[in-house]
């Protein structure tokens, strides 16, 4: 009895001390992701805070000029950027589609060499994207293919870049329809083609839209590749065919970046609001698809 | 729903072991008619799948060995046995669903009308076809009722002159029809968990099969909707032959003709192998089975 | 129930004819088909395989002309990089040490680290123990716009917005240094570092917190003790990857580091990462076959082989947690 009163004037194991000290971890926590909140908002002010008054009909209507830069804009760099993606999209997503069906649907995954490509996929989904742009220089825009620097370099060497992401994000939509499907079609005399073709990519569609939204998106940022394959410096006329010299919005507005004055930090700012704006509406739009039409089996 | 009683020309029993004669012979209230339990199986024209010393591996592990098993036509044959002794895995064999799992590995054959459908040249696309499948849960498509029949003889060409009567027939043959005949175009999904076990059973009709495998199809449904499959059962084995994997052991006296027992032995390593045990007419199996292990089991004494 | 009317010999008409039967079983001509699509399924797969072989070809090659002018050794040691300058059409006239570039990659890696791994640690620990559905789903998205914006865009920021707040706190004197890249290229890959390390704390089974909980201990202890512990593999493999990522990066480095290879170890110098001066070639005039364009892809070799180091390391880290639970 004489315990029992003791144990219930003593707190329990730790008592203030550990009170004030979980206190002070989940304080901590806190912290970092306000640091991260804090400064995904510093990064959206300065953008829009500097980017808003060139945000102008000019910016996607008129070519970027160093005489006038208060009315440049960067409206080359916008039909460069689709063109590029465009080509990339229609490179990318079949091959991608292709290769994540045979791993996926196909491969027996005791086989070496079915080991082998998912290993390199995996690698290649990490390889820095400065990477494919060396790869791309050297066999398609130079060496064998040797078209020189025009948008379908461009969109050869994105391609590459996304490509394994784009394998492993329909993977993982495929693998989301569950088995049973499979094996009920297969059971009926169906093919493994049939069974994939009318079966799983079907209820695998909203996944493998929204991976392959996400994948383009990085796909529209991204300079360094593009730099290397020859996106070139400062074009005032506007791209207009696959073979054509052409400039994206990442590459354009890196090009801007020397230009000290003022009036092309505007245009600068401007041209990145553009651009997150774009890519936003692409990531609410994936964000968008996934939460609607994703099927809970 | 009449069953015309056809006597069965051939019995297949495997040999029975050394020694085990005299212990069943000991057995209180056991007759055997040793004559007939050592006798060499003859086959009748009625038999439409053969077995023979069918063992499956999964990598090194054998799941079960030696099976040999005859089916007869039009007659539903029941695989009993308790859990992990291999009834599923000889039944997935038997219209190669095995082959998707890796590493599974088949010796000795499965003969369908003749033919082993594990030779070389076989089509298994069409061996599946003719030899339909219904799962332990039911896994209707996610389309319309409609279309889940209709799948099975679009993807296998069937010629069907008009698939509105082939959708129907199968519905009805799975007494289903009356129930969904005003919704064919709604989802599968929105079907109760009976009513989709039967829509399986009309897609598994619709593709003409001779064969129906069933993996204890009523064990994730109610006793009311069980019992409406075991009658579809009786109604269906009319037209195909039924090979039944099955837990519960009064649905297999209620419903199939003959009944094959399995059970897993430990062999020489400790490790649990799956074996067939006896096979039999039903009424026999359950009334006076020849090995002790079955009767063990009939009785409840283990599984 | 009479049976649908049907051809005899045809499915379903019972016994049918035994050999017509047969026939039907290993008829398949139709197979082709299956065969010709799994052929050009496989070959898409196998491109990927094609990409690495590329990759490793297309650095290679020209390492072979790069060596024949420039001691191994020299490069892989030397202190001092004068690449781009000079005479283009010279090999000796320039110095090949290669130490200032990997110096400052490593120096604003390092810098990146320090800001990434316990925002981004703390980030995972607190969606995965502590937050609500609601919040997470608020949370979420926000690091992938945080992971969704252009590299070129964050270098932009840590030239034009960041450094002019670090100047007076650190006494930065020029307009390029390593500080503010570094730490903004931090807060660039907190996200790969917190959801994969929030993939590893959810993966640890709930069995393990309950037990924690049920012997008294608070969240903080059963986090720390029990949870962080459990998920290490996972965790140390999201951090491999962020230092792949790290070393990786280009636009940043490119834009605010200044291109100026020295090296130096005080971040408030600028200086030059690996991936920087391979920008700085590529969008500058190099003729091909000059040895400046040579030592684009010997500096691209040495990245290859430092990302593809970790990578490996990261992916098997990543089997070794999927595997224990």
């Amino acid at each position: 009895m004489a315990t029992a009163t003791l144990a219930a004037t003593r707190p329990i194991a730790g008592g203030r001390r550990s009170d004030i000290r979980s206190i002070v971890f989940a304080g901590i926590l806190w912290a970092c992701l306000a640091t991260a909140c804090i400064f995904l908002f510093f990064v959206l002010a300065v953008i829009v805070d500097k980017g808003i008054d060139r945000f102008d009909a000019n910016l996607v209507s008129k070519p970027p000029s160093t005489i006038r830069p208060a009315t440049a804009g960067v409206e080359p760099a916008i039909y460069g950027t689709l063109w590029v993606i465009g080509m990339t999209a229609l490179i990318a997503l079949p091959l991608g589609l292709a290769a994540a069906i045979y791993l996926e649907e196909y491969a027996n995954p005791r086989r070496w060499y079915n080991r082998l490509i998912e290993l390199n996929v995996q690698n290649l989904a990490a390889v820095p994207a400065i990477i494919y742009g060396i790869l791309t220089l050297a066999f398609v825009v130079r060496g064998p293919i040797s078209i020189g620097a025009v948008a379908l370099a461009g969109a050869i060497a994105l391609a590459l870049l996304i490509l394994p992401v784009i394998i492993i994000t329909t993977r993982e939509a495929l693998r989301a329809v569950p088995a049973e499907i499979r094996a009920g079609s297969l059971a009926l005399g169906a093919t493994r083609w049939q069974t994939t073709w009318k079966q799983v990519l079907p209820s695998a569609v909203p996944g493998i839209a929204t991976g392959s939204i996400l994948a383009l998106s990085r796909a529209i940022g991204e300079a360094a590749p593009l730099i290397l394959v020859g996106a070139t410096t400062f074009i005032t006329f506007l791209p207009n065919g696959p073979m054509s010299r052409y400039t994206v919005l990442p590459v354009q507005i890196y090009n801007l970046v020397p230009q000290d004055r003022d009036a092309f930090r505007h245009l600068a700012y401007a041209a990145i609001l553009l651009l997150i704006i774009i890519l936003l509406a692409m990531n609410a739009l994936a964000i968008w698809l996934r939460n609607r039409y994703q099927r809970r089996w | 729903m009449s069953r015309v009683p056809v006597e069965r020309a051939f019995v297949t029993t495997p040999q029975p072991e050394q020694g085990s004669r005299e212990r069943i012979q000991d057995a209180p209230g056991m007759h055997i008619d040793v004559a007939r339990s050592s006798a060499a199986p003859t086959f009748a024209a009625e038999s439409i799948m053969t077995l023979q010393d069918l063992s499956v591996y999964y990598g090194d592990f054998l799941a079960v060995h030696d099976v040999d098993l005859h089916v007869g036509d039009r007659e539903i044959t029941a695989l009993i046995g308790p859990s992990g002794c291999g009834k599923s895995t000889v039944l997935r064999c038997l219209n190669r669903m095995n082959d998707l799992i890796v590493g599974a590995r088949v010796e000795g054959s499965v003969t369908y009308h003749g033919v082993d459908i594990y030779g070389p040249d076989v089509d298994v696309i069409e061996v599946r076809r003719r030899i339909g499948m219904v799962f332990q849960k039911p896994n209707p498509f996610p389309k319309s009722i409609y279309d889940n029949i209709a799948y099975g003889p679009k993807v296998t060409g069937m010629k069907v002159a008009r698939m509105a009567e082939t959708v129907e027939h199968a519905l009805r043959s799975a007494a289903l029809w009356d129930e969904v005949k005003d919704k064919l175009k709604q989802n599968a999904y929105g079907l109760s968990g009976g009513q989709q076990q039967r829509l399986c059973i009309a897609r598994a009709i619709a593709t003409q099969p001779d064969v129906i495998l069933m993996d204890e199809p009523c064990s994730s449904l109610d006793p009311i909707a069980t019992a409406k499959i075991e009658d579809l059962m009786h109604s269906l084995a009319d037209e195909f032959t039924i090979i039944i994997v099955t837990h519960n052991m009064q649905q297999a006296a209620r419903v199939s003709q003959r009944t094959a027992f399995f059970t897993a032995e430990a062999d020489e390593k400790g490790n649990r192998v799956g074996k067939l045990i006896e096979v039999d007419e039903t009424r026999k199996i359950f009334s006076n089975p020849a090995k002790k292990a079955t009767e063990d089991y009939i009785s409840g004494r283990f599984g | 129930m009479a049976r649908a009317t049907v051809a005899a010999g045809s499915p379903g008409s019972g016994q049918g004819n035994q050999s017509t039967i047969a026939a039907q079983l290993t008829a398949h001509r139709r197979r082709v088909g299956e065969r010709i699509i799994e052929t050009v399924l496989f070959g898409s797969a196998a491109l990927s395989v094609l990409v690495t072989v590329g990759i490793v070809v297309s650095l290679l090659a020209p390492l072979g002309t790069f060596f024949s002018h420039v001691n191994p050794f020299h490069f892989l040691f030397g202190t001092e990089w004068t690449a781009a300058f000079g005479n283009k059409a010279s090999w000796d006239d320039k110095k090949w040490g290669v130490l200032p570039l990997v110096v400052a990659t490593f120096i604003t890696t390092a810098l990146a680290l320090l800001v990434a791994c316990p925002v981004g640690l703390g980030t995972a620990m607190f969606l995965s123990e502590y937050s609500s559905p609601r919040l997470r789903r608020v949370l979420k998205p926000m690091l992938e716009v945080l992971a969704g914006v252009p590299t070129v865009v964050y270098g932009f920021i840590a030239l034009t917005a960041v450094t002019p707040l670090l100047k007076p706190v650190f006494g930065i004197t020029g307009l390029y240094n390593m500080l503010a890249p570094g730490i903004v290229m931090g807060f660039m890959i907190v996200p790969t570092i917190a959801s994969l390390s929030e993939d590893a704390m959810s993966a640890v089974p709930s069995a393990l917190r309950q037990g924690s909980y049920a012997l008294g201990a608070n969240r903080m202890k059963t986090t720390l003790r029990v949870v962080f512990p459990a998920a290490l593999s996972g965790i140390m493999a999201a951090v491999v990857l962020g230092i792949s990522r790290a070393v990786g990066e280009t636009m940043i480095m490119a834009v605010a580091v200044g291109n100026l290879a020295q090296l130096t170890f005080d971040p408030r110098q600028p200086a030059q990462t690996m991936t920087a001066f391979i920008a700085q070639i590529a969008s500058g005039d190099a003729p091909v076959g000059s040895p400046v364009y040579y030592s684009l892809f010997a500096v691209g070799a040495l990245l290859f082989v430092i990302t593809l180091v970790m990578n490996l390391t990261s992916i098997r880290l990543v089997r070794k947690f999927r595997q224990a639970y």
